[in-house]
Formats: C-alpha cells, structure tokens, sequence
C-alpha cells in the first residue's frame, strides 16, 4: 500500500508541474537561453583584436613580422604609423586595443644578432582579462616568426643557446571560453531546477497548510521528499540533456568522455541540490523567503564561487577555503574533467566522493527537518 | 458505536513553549460516536491541543490515546485511524475535484477499486458529479469546504479533527457544513471539531470550553447552561472567558 501512497503523491506532483506551463516554459527553455547567451556574451577568449602598427623602420624585418600579424585570424590592423604619438589617441577612443612597436634599426638588430632586436607590445589593460589574452597571443605570434627566422640563419659559432618554447594548448586547444562555461551551466541549471523549485514548491504546501494534512496523513516523510524530488529530479535531468545538445549543436562544444558517467554525475549533483532545497524549505516560513535563500545560498555560490566564471586560483587566500562547501565546485570540476579531457573515474573518484558524502548528509538532514516538530 | 468505547482519553495532557503554558494538564474522554465540541477564545490552547491529539506535536507532560494508539508512541497505526481537516483549506487548487478524492484516497492506501466507488459515493452525495472534472480553485468556498470534510473521510477513519472548518463560511452552508457533522457521527465516527461559533456549540453532544490552556467547563449544553444558569452557550462562554481573566 505504501508504493500507492507514494505514487498517488507522485502524480500530484507531476500534475503541479505539467499545469503551471508558464514556469514549465520557463524551465524547459532556460537551459537553451542559457546556453545560447552564456556562450556568446561571456566568453573571454578574443577575436579580431585591433592592432596599431609602430614602424619607423619600415624594413624588411619588420614588414616580414607585421605580415604574419596581418594574417593571423586574430588580429586585425587598423593603423600604421612611423611615429608612437598617434598611439595614444586611438587607444583613448577605443579604437585600438594593442599597439606593436619597432625599433628603429629593426633589421638591422634582428641580423646582428649581439643584440637582442627589440620591440613593445602596448596593450589597453583597462579590461585586464583581456589585456593578458591579448599580450599572450602577440606574444606567440613573435615568438614564431623569431624561431622560423633562426632556423632560416645559418649557424655562427658564437651563436647564443635560445630555448624554443612550443605551447600547446591541450584539451581546448583554440581557447574556447565556451567549452569551459557549458559544464558551469549545466550546474547552474541543475541548482536552479533542483533547489530553488523544490524550496518553492515544498514551502507553498506548507504556506497554504497542505503540508500539516500531509504530516498526518500516513505518508512518511521521506516519502514526502522523494515525491516531491523525483519529478523535478526528471526535469533537470531534461534540461542537462538540452543544455548539452545546445552546447554541442550550436557551439560545437566537443564531448570527449563518456556521456552516461555525466548523466550519472549530473544526477549525483541533481540529489545534493535537491536535498539543500528540501532543508531550505524547512528552515523558512514563507514561499518568498524560501525563492529568497534559494537565490543566494545556492544560486549566487554556484555562480560566482565555484570556478564558473572566475577561477578559484585567482581568489584571495582567506576566500578559496569556502569554495570546497560548495557543491557546484566539485561537479564543475568532474563536468570538466568529463567534457573536455574525456577522464572517466579513475580521475575523478574524490570529487565524486565528496558529492556523494554532501549528498548522504543533506538528504539526511532533509529527511529528518521534515520529521514533525516533536521537541 | 459501542457504549463505554473510547475514541479519545487525555491525562493530564500538557504542552508548554519555553515558559508559556499552552495547554496546562487537560483530562477529558471522548466516546466513540460522539460529536465532541471544543471551545475557547483564539489563543485558548485549542489549536495546540488537536495538535498533539494527531501527533503533529509532542506532550510536554501527561498522555492520550487516540482510537486506542498512544499519540507519541503509536503514531503511524493512529495515522491511518484519523482524519483531519485543518484551519486552512488543505486541497489542492491546481487538481481537479476529482483528482483531490483520488490523492487521498491513495495516500491512505485505498485500493484502486475502492478509490472508485468511493469517489462516484461522495461526488453523487454532496452533489458535486457535474463539477469533477473542474479545478477546485474555481469552487465557491462553501463547496471547497464540504469537499475538504468528504475527503478527511474517504477512509472511513474512527476519528475526524475538525479545527474550525467553517471559519468564513455563511451561515447557509454552516448549516449544510453540520449536517454533514451529524450523517458522520450516525455513521459512527467520532467528531472532535474545535470552533468559536457558539450557535454551533448548540449542536455538538458535549462540550469542552477551554480558558488559558485549562478546562474551565465540561459537559451536554443543556447541562453546562443549566449550572451556570444561562441561556445560551454564548452567555456561558463570556461567563467563563470573564472569570478567567479575573483570576489571571
């Protein structure tokens, strides 16, 4: 008979779901949306970045480096000047971004070879992020043209050691920012559906005094909690796959691992999400006040302190420590992990176990706020 | 209903919050069948102590049983013995009429079959056939309400809590509400309804005025007025309700 209690509570539930279709809209979209505006407004990789030229040499040299900036998809040049004077106005009307200036004698320099040849990479550091990307990429730029001009020299006795640096961007190798926020998303959808719409709906039945009914009725209240998790749990598990079909679809995000492990992660995470949003309806009075926790405890966490966006590595020291209670940190590290380098667990093993452990203690924790108030 | 059964027995039933008594060592028996008001001002104890009868809240002192479970120890054997309609409206207004019986009748574990002939019974008798298809939220309050009173008794429990049911309602369909009451209690059901309209007081077999969490009077009506000498429960109660303050 319990099966029946628990199925007939089931159905209701999927009932609440299917007869809102506004917030069911909303739901079943958001991952899309999501997806679609994370990945074209918050990447941090950069195209076309706009170049001044500085050449007062105008050289054979100089005309030979300032063509493979020419040609790298990269960067566009915008001007070319002989003197650096006509920098400065372009870059404080933001038409330029980075500025490459020679040395007079560059040619000669670069020949010569007792000294090093020289010259400066300016870059609009206002957007710091950006600045760093931007030096990187010229710098790789020079550093090519420098290593193919040796090879092309011949060997002088006195020719000093260099060490040539090949950098190889592995598991991302164009520097998509893209392939990076995909796995971010998908614990944000995940956090959004789970937490945030069982706080809201478990605390709407305890605002309109369902919930006392239900507390007295036979219904235990672990069955209570699965009822009302298991259908949302199916619904995020539908966003995870929607989300991973626009990632892939529309962004050619690559998946390289197998995808059933992250089905299977997905959903670990989905639980842990779930059981914080069954405590947090049970530690709130209000629908309001409920959506209101939802948002900050776990939304704005997942985002802002999980490596998401902004990665844990560049946090201040007294920061990092509190990212490891958040679970959207560990599953973005396993998502990754998944995604992008196509590990399977033998890699990923403690972050699973963290997520497990999180999971067994909030759903614990859940089951037991549920208990009525016998103190 | 079999004389001398008991559908309820407190003991010295006591519930405090921190310092504050809500309910101060109440004792009284219920017989099984009986229509058992329970009487008091807003803040007189009443809804605490339906709480602890339904074992939604824990005595701080004292017992009862309930349908012949202990309300602390017995808890999910009493559960499927009672029914409970609580202040608020407790279905669900997204379902339909329909889809309301049927949850119930599925949480208390009613066989499909059941759920059924049960739910064609009770839609036939309260008149509601035409409407099961439509979403409760589009019912007048006082059809909300006697399908909430249905519903708490799909499972034929021994017990139905009533915590004032009729709270808002027109006198009309108090009226109907009460003859609901009352085809319960002939079908054997014990009803134990807490309310703070006197005319309704009128009709219950006993009553149960409650002052400050203590029991200031207990008995028929027509018993309570006659020692009191008054004329309605009404006047019995600002007797009661007066001389309680006095001594506070």
């Amino acid at each position: 008979m319990r099966h029946g209690a628990l199925r007939a509570f089931m159905a209701k539930e999927v009932r609440h779901i299917l007869r809102d279709r506004q917030t069911l809209t909303i739901l079943l979209l958001m991952p899309l949306v999501q997806v679609v505006l994370f990945g074209f407004a918050l990447r941090s990789d950069v195209h076309d970045v706009r170049l001044v030229i500085v050449d007062p040499a105008q050289d054979v040299a100089s005309l030979s480096l300032r063509s493979r900036f020419a040609s790298s998809s990269r960067f566009r040049i915008v001007a070319t000047t002989r003197s650096a004077s006509a920098v400065e106005p372009l870059f404080r009307r933001g038409d330029a971004e980075v500025a490459l200036a020679f040395e007079p004698d560059f040619a000669g320099r670069v020949a010569s070879r007792t000294e090093p040849a020289r010259v400066r990479l300016s870059v609009d550091a206002s957007d710091p992020n950006t600045a760093t990307v931007i030096q990187s990429y010229a710098r790789a730029v020079i550093a090519q043209w420098a290593e193919e001009r040796a090879a092309d020299m011949p060997a002088v006795a006195v020719r000093p050691v260099r060490i040539a640096t090949a950098v190889r961007m592995r598991f991302n190798p164009t520097l998509e920012s893209v392939n990076l926020f995909v796995p971010g998303l998908i614990a944000l959808v995940l956090t959004l559906v789970s937490a945030l719409m069982t706080a809201i709906s478990l605390s709407r039945e305890k605002e309109r005094g369902t919930m006392e009914v239900l507390l007295v009725s036979p219904l235990r209240p672990w069955q209570i909690i699965v009822g009302k998790v298991l259908p949302y749990l199916a619904l995020a598990f539908a966003n995870v796959i929607t989300a991973l079909l626009a990632a892939w679809l529309v962004f050619h995000v690559p998946f390289r691992g197998s995808v059933l492990l992250l089905l299977g992660e997905s959903l670990l995470y989905a639980v842990v999400s779930l059981a914080l949003g069954v405590l947090i309806a049970a530690r709130t009075s209000s629908q309001r006040a409920a959506m209101m926790v939802a948002m900050v405890g776990t939304l704005l966490p997942s985002t802002l302190l999980s490596g998401m966006i902004f990665p844990i590595a560049s946090m201040p020291a007294w920061l990092a420590p509190f990212t490891t209670i958040i679970p959207a940190r560990w599953f973005i590290v396993v998502a990754r992990g998944i995604m992008l380098k196509g590990v399977g667990l033998p890699y990923l093993w403690r972050e699973t176990l963290v997520l497990v452990g999180m999971a067994l203690v909030l759903m614990l924790a859940a089951v037991r706020s549920f208990k009525p108030r016998l103190a | 209903m079999t004389a001398g059964e008991l559908a309820i027995s407190a003991h010295g039933l006591t519930r405090r919050f921190g310092s504050f008594v809500a309910v101060d060592h109440i004792t009284f028996d219920v017989g099984a069948g009986e229509v058992f008001g329970f009487l008091g001002a807003n803040g007189a104890g009443k809804t605490t102590a339906i709480r602890m009868l339904i074992g939604l809240l824990a005595p701080s002192d004292g017992s009862a049983t309930v349908a012949g479970f202990d309300v602390v120890t017995q808890r999910a054997q009493l559960r499927r013995r009672i029914g409970y309609m609580s202040q608020r409206f407790s279905l669900y207004g997204d379902l339909t009429v329909r889809e309301n019986i049927e949850l119930y009748g599925g949480i208390y574990g009613l066989s499909d079959a059941d759920i059924d002939s049960r739910t064609s019974a009770l839609l036939d008798s309260l008149g509601l056939a035409r409407s099961a298809g439509d979403l409760v939220a589009t019912l007048p309050l006082g059809w909300k309400q006697k399908l909430a009173f249905s519903v708490a008794l799909l499972h034929e429990p021994a017990i139905v809590f009533l915590d004032e049911p009729t709270g808002g309602v027109d006198p009309i369909t108090r009226r109907q509400f009460w003859e609901l009451i009352y085809a319960a209690a002939a079908r054997g059901t014990t009803v134990f309804v807490t309310t703070h309209y006197m005319d309704e007081a009128e009709y219950c077999d006993r009553i149960c005025v409650l002052v400050d969490g203590t029991i200031a009077a207990l008995g028929t009506p027509a018993a309570l007025k006659a020692e009191h000498g008054v004329a309605t429960v009404d006047e019995l109660f600002v007797q009661l309700a007066r001389g309680a303050k006095v001594t506070a």
